[in-house]
């Protein structure tokens, strides 16, 4: 394993993006970020800006509306970078799936390294989902 | 030989990589004792050093809509400068014969120089946000250099010199700046423009990560962003060892001064990192405020305290 990809694993920075989800799933993701859970210890910070980022954390079905949003800021971001999904609605569209402009999940436009179901699932599905992200590796 | 002497000065000890090695430490306390005022764990030692490693592991992108040439040397510029206001600040204290006249005021022209070369790299980046950190960089710039000189006025007009060397032995022989009134009052502003030399919280208008999402560093990606940081734990590595020099005796290796060297760094970050997890960021129109109004007012009570010899 080269060096940049281990030290990639102890401090991977996530920025968080909501594709039209109800907003449920990112509470649960900033709850999952509260000094309860502590994600600093493992080296894992909420960045501002999708330059800095090494992980995308993207919530909810994708809309007619933000889809070359969610191309552009995978195209902004700087590689390698990993994809996980964040709920059941980026996962299958969930309660959704009939909406006039939900166009499909978030795997048929870039591509996804995990997915995290649940509605909304609890900070712990978060955190294991992550770790599972970085044991690939 | 006294080429090879200076690069080893510059490069190795105590220029870059004693300074960066410090530096990123530094940023680890910080972010430590950020975690237990929060009642956390937080990051382990190595955390500073592994961010630095991935970032430089990492893609560089230069936005379309950047100057590249700009954007990318902006960083390195900086961390040239910090590090060798770094490498002045320690041989003087080190060894106090390489001091020379005025080098006082070319170590606080040089400490100007990261944040000046942060507002070009924002200003080519291209980005409004960035544009928008730059232009609020250069206004605390102006707010905090105005009560940072005065109050290096008030050492310097006790001493009667602008040379590190005689501000040494001065405070060796005669007791250091915080024994007196004016040193104190001196000491207190220190600690604030410290705080905004170094954007930490009450004055990181310039990044602002909820409100401009990074500011000035923002489309910075990769080994650059790595710089970046970089600079940011050197600038917080130099400044509080400027102001131990100023008025607190300066910095030694010599047997147990040692011990005391890292407790007079140690206190001071702590100072500024409770200071920091206290406080709300405050806006620009109130930051310029807070130094040219309460700040300029104890600098120069403090100056005409020194003059008066008090």
């Amino acid at each position: 394993m080269s060096l940049a990809l281990k030290a990639l694993k102890k401090s991977p920075w996530v920025f968080h993006v909501n594709t039209g989800a109800c907003n449920n799933c990112d509470i649960e993701i900033l709850d999952a970020l509260t000094p309860r859970f502590d994600l600093e210890r493992f080296g894992i910070l909420l960045v501002g800006s999708i330059r800095h980022a090494d992980v995308l954390l993207i919530t909810g079905p994708v809309t007619r509306n933000v889809l070359p949003r969610l191309k552009r800021l995978y195209e902004q971001a700087p590689k390698p970078i990993k994809v996980i999904v964040i709920g059941a609605c980026g996962c299958r569209c969930g309660i959704f799936r009939d909406g006039y402009n939900i166009i499909g999940p978030v795997d048929k436009f870039i591509p996804v390294d995990a997915y995290v179901p649940g509605c909304p699932p609890k900070p712990e599905a978060i955190i294991a989902g992550v770790v599972k992200v970085l044991g690939t590796l | 030989m006294d080429a090879a002497k200076y690069l080893f000065n510059y490069l190795i000890f105590p220029g870059f990589l004693f300074t960066a090695v410090v530096g990123l430490l530094a940023t680890w306390v910080d972010r430590k004792v950020t975690a237990r005022v929060h009642w956390r764990v937080g990051p382990p030692w190595y955390q500073p050093f592994a961010d630095t490693v991935k970032l430089l592991g990492k893609e560089v992108i230069v936005p379309a809509g950047a100057r590249a040439t700009g954007f990318l040397i902006a960083p390195v510029v900086g961390l040239a400068a910090a590090t060798l206001a770094s490498a002045i600040l320690w041989m003087a204290n080190l060894y106090p014969s390489s001091s020379f006249v005025g080098d006082s005021i070319v170590v606080l022209y040089i400490m100007t120089i990261p944040a000046i070369s942060m507002i070009i790299g924002a200003s080519a980046s291209g980005n409004p946000l960035g544009i928008l950190g730059a232009a609020r960089e250069m206004k605390l710039l102006f707010a905090y250099e105005l009560p940072l000189v005065i109050i290096m006025l008030t050492t310097v007009v006790k001493v009667g010199s602008f040379s590190f060397e005689e501000i040494l032995g001065y405070q060796s022989a005669n007791g250091i700046m915080l024994g007196s009134v004016s040193g104190v009052i001196a000491f207190i502003v220190a600690i604030f423009c410290a705080q905004a030399k170094c954007t930490m919280i009450p004055f990181d208008i310039p990044e602002a990560e909820t409100e401009l999402a990074g500011g000035t560093h923002i489309e910075y990606s990769g080994a650059p962003l790595a710089v970046v940081k970089l600079n940011m734990g050197i600038m917080f590595f130099v400044m509080p060892i400027f102001i131990i020099t100023m008025f607190w005796g300066g910095v030694s290796f010599a047997g147990l001064r040692i011990l005391t060297t890292i407790l007079k760094y140690v206190a001071i970050i702590t100072i500024m990192i409770l200071i920091k997890n206290t406080n709300p960021r405050v806006r620009i129109d109130q930051a310029v405020r807070f130094f040219w109004g309460p700040m300029l007012v104890l600098s120069i009570i403090a100056l005409i305290l020194a003059v008066l010899g008090y």
